[in-house]
């Protein structure tokens, strides 16, 4: 009897195992892929939702199951058996989830650190003494500072600076003088953004790149990233700031060098800067 | 009924209902002064997380005088412990022994408070100068509200001490007792804040 | 199990029982009217929010701001927010239950400070009437629970103001029902009962005590910086001041994140008191039950920057704050295994009140799971003030706290009305309520890893079908809580009497009579050392005597 109830605990548990794996490899919960953190992203994602589903599932069918076989049926007298504490039993379910967690704190950390996360502070070192004491640059996310220098060569790095409001974005390239309402980058090109607002708390999310940061009036913020597939995606504020907080939205355009040089020549004011 | 105030008689007074003895009105004041103490421990924290990422221009950081301060510290310590010598004295029955420290405390908090006020007033700053002006004085007015109501609560404690037709006794000492906890905590908030706000 | 039942006498019951309704709109001192003035008081201002709730759903059933102007919706949110946390969940799970249960537990005959329990009530309904008037005189807060400067200096100041004020009055009250709640476990066990005896309801209100008077008055502290900025133009956390956005969020969080184990912590403890009495075992693992309630305390203690992933904290800060949140997960997993191992191997009568506690159990596993997610920066950069957190805390506080809520108004009505709840009327509502509350939030997970952020009236029109369906869920909740209604009234009316203790629990509660005399015992006070001894072969029963010898040791 026992031998029977332990093989299919085995039998199922690894079907569920397999079950969620080919389920976060078939079925896509997530927007399209635009950026070069995006696919560290989803492999993330992938693993959170094995781990969760199985957990999910597992304690579920456990309490269902504990519900039918366990009900009292009629005519049953009495009291169950007075099981108070199982000490090998408890260091188990203290242990596995312990040891859960540290591994995927330590995977997601790693995670983190190939988006750039932890570079942040020797990245925005150069900008930081031009400024004054009173501003500091906190946060951001983005890509590690040595690939940026490493690609710089072929992609030069675009800069632009955020400035948000109640409620719109606006774009400046400095390097062309341009103000824009909508983003546009080039693909496969580092963009470095610096961003602050005027007034209250925004935040500058796309979805297909994978990335927020909350745009804070006093204090500056940045964000590192790599666009990596063209086309036209939204660009969300995240963080209530009024009113019109839902209709606070632009589109950040992802297109090719050619289309991009076009675009900035355009609009360029100072003619003679080549983008 | 019987059975109830037979029992209350025979078992031990925590499960009666008249369960406000001085013993959990004293823990329950103790817990309530921790919940205050995080208030402060909030603006304290504050206050450091400013200065550590908020630095002033130096032009507008002005340095705070020491000697009036200094003089409130004492003032505080001291009153502390003619408090306590008030508690003694009550428990020795000298009642109006009590009465008289409980007068020196009473007059000692009250001249913090016009020390301060006069601090204030010779500030170059205001409320709304600047953030640390802000932070300033809401720190030392959130102290100083402690200390009026303590000063009040002292003569309340004072006049209910009059050694006869005062509830104030040494066989009820609890008031006493509270408001002495309070005064003392209130004396150490002072000592935090002025190392904080005054010495660092 | 050692009980020393209570002798029974021949005094007249009636006599210490005033029956007139009017004694729950008085400043009654007797901790079991308290608690029901809680409860009512608070399920009433879960019908407002609910209401509140329904008006959100409606608006978002087309992507357009059409159902209400774009600011009454940031009002309608922000009170729904409001007065589902603050009067509903933290008044109801740790004050109505809390003053109900604590006496019983503790073999006390009330708190241990009956006029601060009763001022600490009565600060609720003034403060819940002010909030929700606000709205209808000069416009409540817009600014979301949270309340984020500098928004919350910049929307009209009258409306803010009212909500601080508001706060402000239900944080004294919790701060007052905290001591009063470690003063009478700490203090007023009956002589002869150890801590370690104590039923587990105890222990997560004493963990919930601590939380609260550790970080409420932090909370009130900042909103009452916060007032300065709005009234005398100070600039604490105004940016065109000099002042620092961020120290705020800090500080809001020092008390918010332990704010939402101050709504489940006694949702757990209640929970443990369900489950062993109606699957007739005892609770699994008292000792570590105990000790991972005061893990959870001190580990949610230090967590509060997970709020903060996008506010440009730096980066060793993410990191400890990811690290710390995560491994709350072992101590709250224990909790869950061990309830799964009280479940498993009884004998499990399936009633309204086991429904809605392994509701719990399964909602609150999904909900801890995406809050693992939630707490690993990468993830959260995403995902962080989208429908996903929504979806995440309405999981947790609506499919943990308010599941329990109802889990323990089927247990315990017989003790506060000496009526059985109709079991039939129970389970439809506990079906309708579990397929509508997965039907409305489920879905939002998706909104939220697609592109839809939160505290939006208008959205993207690809979003339309799924938040229907949300919204189909939400009518389905809302037509839920009328079976529920029902089955309250007219049970108390017509209901099936219960008799002491229709479940033959063995905490100290049941061994009285339903509903309880006015000082809780007629005659003293039972020793209960074993308050899980269910299956136990000998129930030996302490003759009062022997219990009174075992008092004056
Ligand atoms: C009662 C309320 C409650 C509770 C108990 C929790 C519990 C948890 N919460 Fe949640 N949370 C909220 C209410 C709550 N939360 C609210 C209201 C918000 C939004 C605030 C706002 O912005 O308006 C929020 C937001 C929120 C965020 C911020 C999201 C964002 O804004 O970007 C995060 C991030 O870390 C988080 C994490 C967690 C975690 C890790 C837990 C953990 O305690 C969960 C632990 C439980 C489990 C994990 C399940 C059981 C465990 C097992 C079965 C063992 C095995 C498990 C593993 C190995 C993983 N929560
Ligand atoms: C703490 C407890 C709690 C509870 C119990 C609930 C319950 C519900 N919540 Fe709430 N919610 C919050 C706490 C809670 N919420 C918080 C803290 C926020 C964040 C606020 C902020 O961003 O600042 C939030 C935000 C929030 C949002 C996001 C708004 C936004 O960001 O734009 C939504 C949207 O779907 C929502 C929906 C619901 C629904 C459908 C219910 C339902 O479960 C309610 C079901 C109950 C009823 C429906 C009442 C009973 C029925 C009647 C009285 C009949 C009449 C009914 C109708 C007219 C429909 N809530
Ligand atoms: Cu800008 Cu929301
Ligand atoms: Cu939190």
């Amino acid at each position: 009897m026992l031998p029977l109830t332990a093989i299919y605990t085995i039998i199922i548990s690894v079907g569920l195992i397999f079950g969620c794996i080919w389920a976060s490899n078939n079925f896509n919960f997530l927007p399209v892929v635009a950026s070069s953190n995006a696919p560290i992203y989803d492999e993330l994602f992938k693993v959170l939702f094995v781990i969760g589903t199985i957990l999910f599932i597992g304690m579920t069918a456990l309490v269902i199951y504990s519900l039918i076989k366990f009900r009292k049926k009629p005519g049953q007298e009495g009291d169950g058996p007075p099981i108070e504490e199982n000490l090998p039993l408890e260091i188990l379910w203290t242990a596995v989830p312990a040891v859960v967690v540290l591994f995927v704190g330590l995977y997601s950390y790693d995670i983190y650190n190939r988006m750039g996360g932890m570079q942040l502070h020797s990245h925005n070192n150069d900008i930081h003494h031009t400024m004054s004491s009173q501003e500091r640059i906190w946060g951001g996310i983005g890509e590690a500072s040595t690939q940026v220098k490493d690609d710089s060569q072929v992609f030069p790095v675009v800069n632009v600076e955020l400035s948000a409001m109640q409620f719109a974005f606006l774009f400046n390239y400095p390097k062309g003088n341009i103000i824009s309402g909508e983003l546009h980058v080039p693909v496969g090109h580092p963009v470095r953004m610096t961003m602050e607002s005027t007034d209250v708390i925004h935040a500058f999310w796309v979805p297909e790149f994978r990335l927020k940061q909350d745009v804070i009036p006093g204090q500056p913020t940045i964000l590192n990233f790599t666009p990596t597939k063209t086309g036209r995606y939204p660009i969300i504020c995240a963080e209530l700031c009024g009113p019109y907080h839902g209709g606070m939205r632009s589109t950040v355009v992802v297109e090719e060098q050619a289309e991009y040089d076009d675009w900035f020549q355009k609009n360029s004011k100072l003619s003679e800067v080549e983008a | 009924m019987t059975t109830i105030s037979q029992i209350e008689k025979e078992s031990d007074e925590s499960i009666s209902s008249e369960q406000e003895h001085s013993d959990h009105r004293l823990f329950g004041l103790i817990t309530f002064l921790i919940a205050d103490g995080m208030t402060f421990a909030g603006f304290f924290a504050a206050y450091l997380t400013f200065k550590a990422v908020n630095p002033l221009m130096p032009d507008a950081i002005y340095e705070l005088e020491l000697p009036l301060p200094t003089l409130n510290t004492i003032l505080l310590l001291v009153s502390s412990a003619t408090f306590h010598k008030a508690g003694k004295a009550l428990e020795n029955k000298h009642n109006s022994q009590c009465q008289k420290w409980l007068l020196v405390t009473a007059s000692l908090g009250i001249a913090f408070l016009i020390s301060q006020m006069f601090e204030y007033f010779t500030l170059p700053f205001g409320l709304t100068d600047n953030l640390y002006a802000s932070t300033f004085y809401a720190l030392t007015g959130f102290h100083g509200l402690h200390v009026t109501l303590g000063a009040i609560m002292i003569l309340i404690v004072w006049w209910q001490s009059r050694s006869p037709g005062g509830r104030i006794t040494s066989v009820n000492t609890f008031p006493l007792e509270a408001a002495e906890l309070y005064w003392h905590f209130v004396d150490g908030i002072w000592v935090i804040l002025f190392i904080i706000l005054y010495l660092l | 199990m050692s009980i020393s039942l209570p002798p029974k006498t021949e005094s007249q019951p009636e006599k210490l029982q005033p029956t007139g309704w009017l004694r729950y709109l008085s400043f009654s001192l007797d901790h079991k009217v308290i608690g029901l003035q809680y409860l009512i008081c608070g399920f009433v201002f879960y019908l407002i929010g609910g209401v509140l709730a329904g008006a959100i759903r409606i608006e978002l059933t087309s992507p357009m701001s059409d159902f209400m102007a774009r600011d009454v919706y940031n009002q309608v949110l922000t009170l729904h927010g409001t007065i589902m946390i603050f009067l509903w969940i933290v008044p109801v799970v740790n004050g109505a239950f809390g003053n109900y249960l604590i006496p019983f537990y503790v073999g006390a005959r009330d708190m241990a400070f009956p006029r601060l329990n009763a001022v600490a009530f009565w600060l609720i309904p003034p403060a819940g009437l002010m909030l929700i008037s606000s709205y209808f005189i000069n416009g409540a807060a817009q600014s979301g629970w949270t309340a984020y400067p500098p928004l919350s200096i910049t929307t009209p100041a009258p409306g803010q103001i009212v909500w601080i004020i508001s706060v402000l009055l239900l944080g004294g009250s919790s701060i007052f029902g905290g001591i009063n709640f470690i003063a009478t476990i700490l203090k007023l066990r009956r002589p002869g009962l150890k801590l370690m005896q104590l039923p587990m309801y105890c222990w997560a209100m004493l963990g919930t005590s601590i939380l609260v008077v550790l970080s409420t008055p932090v909370l009130a502290g900042t909103l009452i910086l916060l007032s300065f900025d709005i009234v005398a133009h100070t600039g604490f956390f105004n940016p065109t001041l000099g002042g620092n956005v961020i120290v705020y969020q800090h500080l809001f969080w020092f008390y918010s994140h332990p704010a939402v184990y101050i709504m489940v912590l006694p949702a757990f403890g209640l929970v443990s008191e369900i489950l062993p009495v109606h699957s007739r075992k005892p609770l699994f693992g008292y000792v570590t039950m105990v000790y991972s309630i005061m893990a959870i305390v001190v580990l949610g203690l230090v967590v509060w920057a997970h709020h903060m992933f996008t506010s440009g904290t730096p980066p060793w800060m993410r990191l400890f704050f990811t690290i710390a949140t995560s491994f709350i997960a072992v101590p709250t997993g224990i909790k869950f295994f061990n309830w799964v191992a009280t479940l498993w191997g009884g004998r499990i009568s399936i009633n309204s009140a086991i429904l809605f506690s392994c509701g719990f159990i399964v909602n609150f596993i999904l909900g801890g799971i995406t809050g693992v997610a939630l707490a690993q920066v990468p993830f959260d950069v995403h995902v962080h003030d989208t429908y996903f957190v929504v979806a995440h805390f309405h999981y947790i506080v609506y499919g943990g706290s308010v599941f329990v809520i109802f889990s323990s108004i089927y247990h315990w009505y017989p003790k506060f009305t000496g009526k059985m709840l109709n079991e039939n009327w129970g389970k439809l509502h506990f079906l309708m309520t579990f397929i509508g509350f997965n039907l409305c939030f489920a879905p939002q997970h998706w909104l939220g890893l697609n592109g839809m952020p939160r505290r939006v009236a208008e959205y993207d029109p690809q979003f339309t079908f799924v938040n229907q369906l949300s919204s189909m869920g939400a009518l389905l909740m809302a037509i839920s809580t009328l079976p529920f209604l029902w089955n309250v009234v007219y049970s108390f009316l017509k209901g099936e009497e219960s008799g002491d203790n229709p479940w033959e629990g063995l905490t100290a509660e049941w061994l009285t009579t339903s509903p309880p005399p006015i000082e809780n015992w007629i005659g003293d006070a039972p020793l209960v050392v074993e308050p899980y001894g269910y299956g136990k072969k000998e129930k030996p029963q302490i003759p009062s005597e022997t219990a009174m010898k075992e008092d004056k040791k």
